[in-house]
């Protein structure tokens, strides 16, 4: 909740001294609440007014890193409840939980997979986040020869699990310097944790099953105490509890700019699971609602995969639509002789029209227009896929390498302006394909092999 | 200390719709199925009223869909080729409701005959209310479902879909015979309520439409569905009336024509087995969007449903 530049001159000298530059306190103030100016520029702003000042220009979520390096993750500084508000920043860490019961060539293969595992969407590449160590069985030296096992193999964020503060601090004594995140303090341990937490310099999480209200004093408690990254654990509870938890949790912060619940939360959909399918669809929800670090129990590739595309898809920044390059894309192998077709470079656009393209088995060439990412009615209507655009997308593509043709499928939906597009490309025959991606298929096996096919073609 | 939690007041609340008739109603159906009345966001009970579950329809084909999936062939098997028992088979496995697609058939001078008589075969095989969809050409959808609505008089079936440049015909249809008309506007709240008004100007009750939003895939448009649902439930519990009819997701259909869930092989390796990424392609799609507030999944495929309905108990679960 920013301050207004007159709730900060409340807590101002007003001595007018001009020492930060200004002609007064309350011009100061101004400029404060504006973002144009730095508190620190006032010699003589108390220390109680400092903290106040600086603690409502914080984000109502304080933005939490773990690990270091490029493989760091950023959570949190969330501002909205609803992407379409405005969008969600910081993508959940998608994690994997390893035990130190477990034998080590099982935790070195995991470590392995997890490290390694990319899939390529939308010209982006999706990776997990890092692995959570858990100390199940209670032995410090077991604790922190698995965490060497995993850092022998992977460079990802760590989750330490304790409830034991010896094991926490030797561990901590190792790898502190990655900046792993600490699980957890809870009411019987707070103190020794948030200790570990500050000696270390690491986030924490707070842990309790308890309601709202004694997760919320068990945060104040560790905040006091000197810590001030917090990860909030309310404890996973099934898909209702957890979607009211987490919905909770957020409207504090964002709603009533409620402090000690201001802070990114973690989840284990795996502890209330009874398979693999209903932990990825507890995940999925935590995706939608208000994770900001997830960490599973089973590693599938065909599990993960349309989890970390669901992330990509919720992550999607509204207000941008998601573009592909324009380019000449070709589908299986065309030859010389294969169908053109033009569309924009909305992504959803030329992924349908590519994955129908592709579905019908003919090899083809996709010439994607810059449509500045609308789709076809969109930019057709907004005249960024008119007849002018579509012939210089042609005439730039160089395709008189590539084609023994001259025809050109356009998009149904702007079948009106063919004669426009044949008066712009006079040695060009226009075809009007299908209004929808769906009709491709039928379309290329029927309407083009008919018209668009050279006769016999060997 | 104790955390105040905010909590919303809500004025409006989602119309209840109920798809199919039973005998005392004028219908033959033995169960029937009430989505809508929500007067809170999906699942949040301590804010408003949930006096409905979210409801499960399986989408069967009058004829054998070639195109599907190898998965979703593999797994229905021979039922494919015999409506009456694929039918019966769905709703074994859960189906609140069946929807049952119908394709153009070719060759008779009548153009749809037969259409009557599949829609009777499956509501003789089951006792659950029906969606009926055209093949999604306006012509023929505007005949068939004509056809359909006749057959089907007085049981409450769900017709889709309506569109902003063609739905009078269905319309006409539904007001004719006691049906409930879907309409589908491509993934936009201004379109979709549009169509709302359109179809109640004609005289259809608002407890006899469900909306369609239009269903993009996981990974193929998923996030514009979502966000559209989301804008559209709000809008409607702020108390716009025009945006409080149900919604219904064709899920299965897209979920399952994706390169992810078609394709079994030379894709990455990271992709994983192809079976349980196509029914987690599903699986997410449906549970997702029952978070931005479905009332109705379509789905397809039998593990899927599983999971979906176990979702939905977790969902309601007092």
């Amino acid at each position: 909740m920013p301050l207004s530049g007159l709730e900060i001159y409340k807590h101002l000298p007003k001595t007018n001294c001009k020492e930060c530059g200004f002609p007064t306190c309350l011009a100061f103030a101004m400029k404060l609440a504006a973002k144009g100016a730095e508190l620190s520029a006032c010699p003589y702003v108390s220390e109680e007014a400092k903290q106040l000042l600086d603690a409502a220009s914080a984000p109502p979520i304080r933005l939490i890193t773990i690990g270091k390096g490029d493989n760091r993750i950023e959570i949190g500084n969330e501002t909205v409840l609803f992407r379409h508000e405005k969008t969600f920043y910081h993508e959940p860490g998608l994690m994997l939980r390893i035990k130190d019961t477990q034998p080590s060539e099982q935790v070195t293969m995991t470590a392995q997979q997890v490290n390694e595992y990319a899939v390529e969407r939308v010209g982006t590449t999706l990776h997990l986040n890092g692995l959570a160590i858990e100390n199940a069985s209670g032995d410090a030296s077991a604790f922190v020869s698995c965490i060497e096992t995993v850092k022998a193999k992977t460079n990802l964020p760590l989750v330490l699990m304790s409830t034991v503060s010896q094991a926490m601090e030797v561990a901590l004594q190792k790898v502190a310097v990655d900046r792993p995140l600490i699980y957890a303090a809870t009411k019987d341990n707070w103190e020794d944790m948030a200790r570990l937490a500050q000696k270390f310099q690491c986030p924490l999480v707070v842990h309790d099953e308890g309601d709202l209200s004694t997760l919320a004093s068990l945060a104040e408690q560790v905040i006091k105490a000197g810590v001030s990254d917090i990860i909030l654990d309310p404890e996973t509870r099934g898909l209702k509890g957890t979607l009211i938890q987490h919905t909770f949790i957020r409207r504090l912060a964002l709603r009533k700019n409620f402090r000690l619940v201001g802070f990114p939360i973690i989840s284990f959909p795996g502890e209330v699971a009874n398979s693999p399918l209903e932990e990825a669809v507890l995940a999925a929800q935590d995706i939608a609602k208000y994770a900001g670090i997830i960490v599973l129990d089973h590693f599938d590739p065909s599990l993960a995969y349309p989890l970390l595309t669901l992330r990509q898809n919720i992550y999607t920044d509204p207000q941008k639509p998601i573009q592909v390059k324009p380019d000449l894309y070709q589908i299986g192998e065309p030859a010389e002789n294969s169908p053109l077709l033009i569309t924009t470079n909305f992504s959803l656009t030329y992924f349908t029209v590519a994955g129908e393209v592709e579905a019908s088995g003919i090899p083809a060439f996709l010439l994607v227009a810059d449509a500045e990412g609308m789709s076809v009615l969109t930019a057709w209507a907004a005249g960024k896929f008119d007849a002018e655009k579509i012939a210089k997308t042609v005439k730039g593509a160089n395709l008189e390498s590539k084609l023994a043709h001259h025809k050109l499928v356009i998009p149904g939906y702007i079948a009106g302006i063919s004669g426009e597009i044949e008066e712009e490309l006079p040695n060009w025959q226009i075809l009007v394909g299908p209004r929808e991606a769906v009709d491709i298929p039928v379309y290329l096996k029927t309407v083009w092999q008919a018209v668009g096919a050279p006769a016999a073609a060997s | 200390m104790t955390v105040q939690i905010p909590t919303e007041k809500w004025v409006g609340k989602v119309h209840e719709v109920q798809l199919g008739a039973t005998s005392a109603e004028g219908g033959t159906r033995k169960r029937t199925v009430i989505v809508g009345g929500e007067s809170t966001l999906p699942f949040l009970h301590f804010e408003g009223e949930i006096p409905h579950r979210p409801a499960i329809a399986i989408e069967i084909w009058d004829k054998k869909p070639a195109e599907w999936s190898p998965a979703l062939l593999k797994v229905w098997g021979d039922l494919v080729n015999d409506v009456r028992r694929w039918a019966e088979r769905a709703v074994q496995i859960g189906a609140d409701i069946i929807a049952l697609k119908l394709t153009p058939s070719k060759g008779e001078e009548k153009g749809y005959r037969g259409v009557k008589e599949t829609v009777k075969t499956v509501l003789e095989a089951v006792d659950v209310p029906l969606i009926v969809y055209g093949p999604g050409i306006p012509e023929a959808d505007n005949e068939m479902l004509v056809e359909v609505a006749e057959a089907g008089d007085g049981e409450r079936l769900a017709l889709g879909l309506c569109e902003d440049k063609n739905y009078r015909t269905i319309v006409a249809a539904c007001l004719a015979h006691g049906h409930i008309a879907i309409g589908r506007a491509p993934i936009d709240v201004n379109i979709q309520k549009q169509l709302n008004i359109l179809i109640s100007d004609m005289g259809l009750p608002l407890d006899r439409i469900l909306m369609d939003p239009t269903t993009g895939s996981l990974g193929y448009g998923l996030e514009y569905t979502y966000s559209v649902m989301e804008r559209l439930r709000l809008a409607a519990l702020q108390g716009d009336r025009m945006t409080q009819m149900p919604m219904i997701c064709t899920v299965g259909e897209e979920a399952w024509r994706v390169k992810e869930s078609k394709i079994p092989e030379g894709v990455p390796t990271a992709w994983g087995e192809f079976e349980t990424r196509g029914v987690a392609w599903e699986t997410i799609t449906a549970a997702t969007l029952l978070t931005a507030g479905a009332d109705i999944v379509v789905l397809r495929h039998p593990q899927a449903v599983e999971a979906v309905k176990q979702t939905i108990e977790d969902l309601i679960a007092h």
